[in-house]
């Protein structure tokens, strides 16, 4: 006697009914995009590249400056709640983000990366991004632990945001509560390779199979 | 002050009834609150104000409770009072305590109770122009508040 071989049963996908799901796609279609570069130097960089053959300086120059940033990315000291002491750990002398070419920087008027470190309160988002408009372009942000994911353990509360790219634009999400400092080490690494994948000096490049 | 001697005051003074388990704790009506802070404070000696909240008891309305500890004689004591349905006023016990102040605040900005002849009455955790009560059980956490919420 042959027996049929059990059919999985898939639920329906209840999570798309899920609002604030889709709240967050609706936030995430109005976004800007783009605010790695300025807009006279992306100008001057498509007049060379209309140029015959200056695709050549193009392409050379994009090796070159995108090198030149994800060598020196300095992350302005932007510590929040417990995630804070795991960033303090990453950049301490066991995990040395230094040799990485990042130096911790205590003013966001230097520096690149912000790296939001821990829960973001209703209070406190217009502070983060007052700290975020006064870091110069072209700048970089990371989201540190379910907190600044999604709001995490506290995402039901009254006065938590639920994920800090409903305030800042993020590119790297590092999982975790708190991630460990290697967890935030291959978010920065995930972050350098996702800079020297620019193109055209400062346009988003097509999806890198790492970081995307 | 011992322990008994301050059940023997309490209830003599209040004529209430003095529970002692888990903690000793009395309740009074709202119009001697004022009254049973300065009395535990100059009578009982129960000189450190430990810390002040409220229950919000839905349709029972909120009751007011207050720690106060006689750290002389190892005597602490709980306060309350049940302000009824639908008051928000209590009077405050800021002019007896000074540390009742800021407990006070916290209690109205969580609570949206009205202290009394408290001297600066304001929201003293969230912002000002936050609206409603947080810890009240009516309040809906799934107010919009774009674009953070």
């Amino acid at each position: 006697m042959a027996l049929d071989p059990p059919v999985p049963i898939v639920p329906a996908p209840i999570w798309r009914n899920f609002k604030d799901l889709q709240e967050w796609e609706e936030l995430h279609k109005t976004r800007p995009e783009g605010d790695k570069h300025s807009a006279l130097f992306e100008s001057i960089t498509e007049g060379i590249h209309s140029f015959p053959g200056g695709f050549v300086v193009t392409t050379a120059a994009d090796a070159f400056l995108n090198w030149a940033r994800k060598s020196s990315v300095w992350p302005v000291t932007f510590g929040l709640a417990c995630c804070a002491i795991e960033m303090m750990a990453t950049f301490a002398s066991r995990f040395d983000v230094e040799r990485l070419g990042m130096v911790p920087w205590a003013s966001p008027r230097h520096s690149d990366l912000m790296i939001v470190s821990g829960t973001v309160t209703i209070k406190m988002a217009p502070m983060l991004l007052r700290i975020y408009d006064q870091m110069p372009d072209p700048k970089w942000a990371v989201s540190m632990g379910s907190c600044a994911n999604s709001g995490g353990p506290f995402r039901h509360g009254y006065h938590v945001v639920k994920g800090v790219d409903r305030v800042i634009p993020v590119d790297v999400y590092v999982p975790g509560c708190p991630p460990p400092p290697e967890s935030l080490l291959n978010g920065l690494l995930l972050l350098q390779d996702q800079i020297a994948h620019f193109n055209k000096t400062g346009k988003k490049a097509p999806p890198n199979p790492k970081v995307d | 002050m011992t322990a008994e001697e301050t059940r023997a005051a309490l209830a003599s003074t209040f004529g209430v009834e003095v529970t002692s388990a888990p903690v000793m704790s009395v309740t009074v009506s709202p119009d001697r609150w004022e009254e049973l802070g300065r009395f535990a404070k100059e009578t009982l000696g129960c000189r450190f104000f430990s810390f002040l909240s409220a229950v919000d008891w839905k349709e029972q309305g909120l009751e007011v409770v207050a720690k106060v500890d006689n750290l002389d004689d190892n005597v602490s004591l709980l306060l309350k009072t049940r302000l009824g349905p639908g008051v928000t006023t209590c009077s405050s016990l800021t002019p007896v305590y000074r540390g009742a102040d800021w407990m006070e605040r916290e209690c109205f900005d969580m609570f949206g109770i009205r202290f009394e002849n408290h001297p600066d009455l304001r929201r003293i955790l969230l912002e000002d122009t936050w609206e409603g009560h947080p810890l009240l059980k009516s309040y809906a956490v799934d107010t919009p508040h774009p674009p953070y919420r």
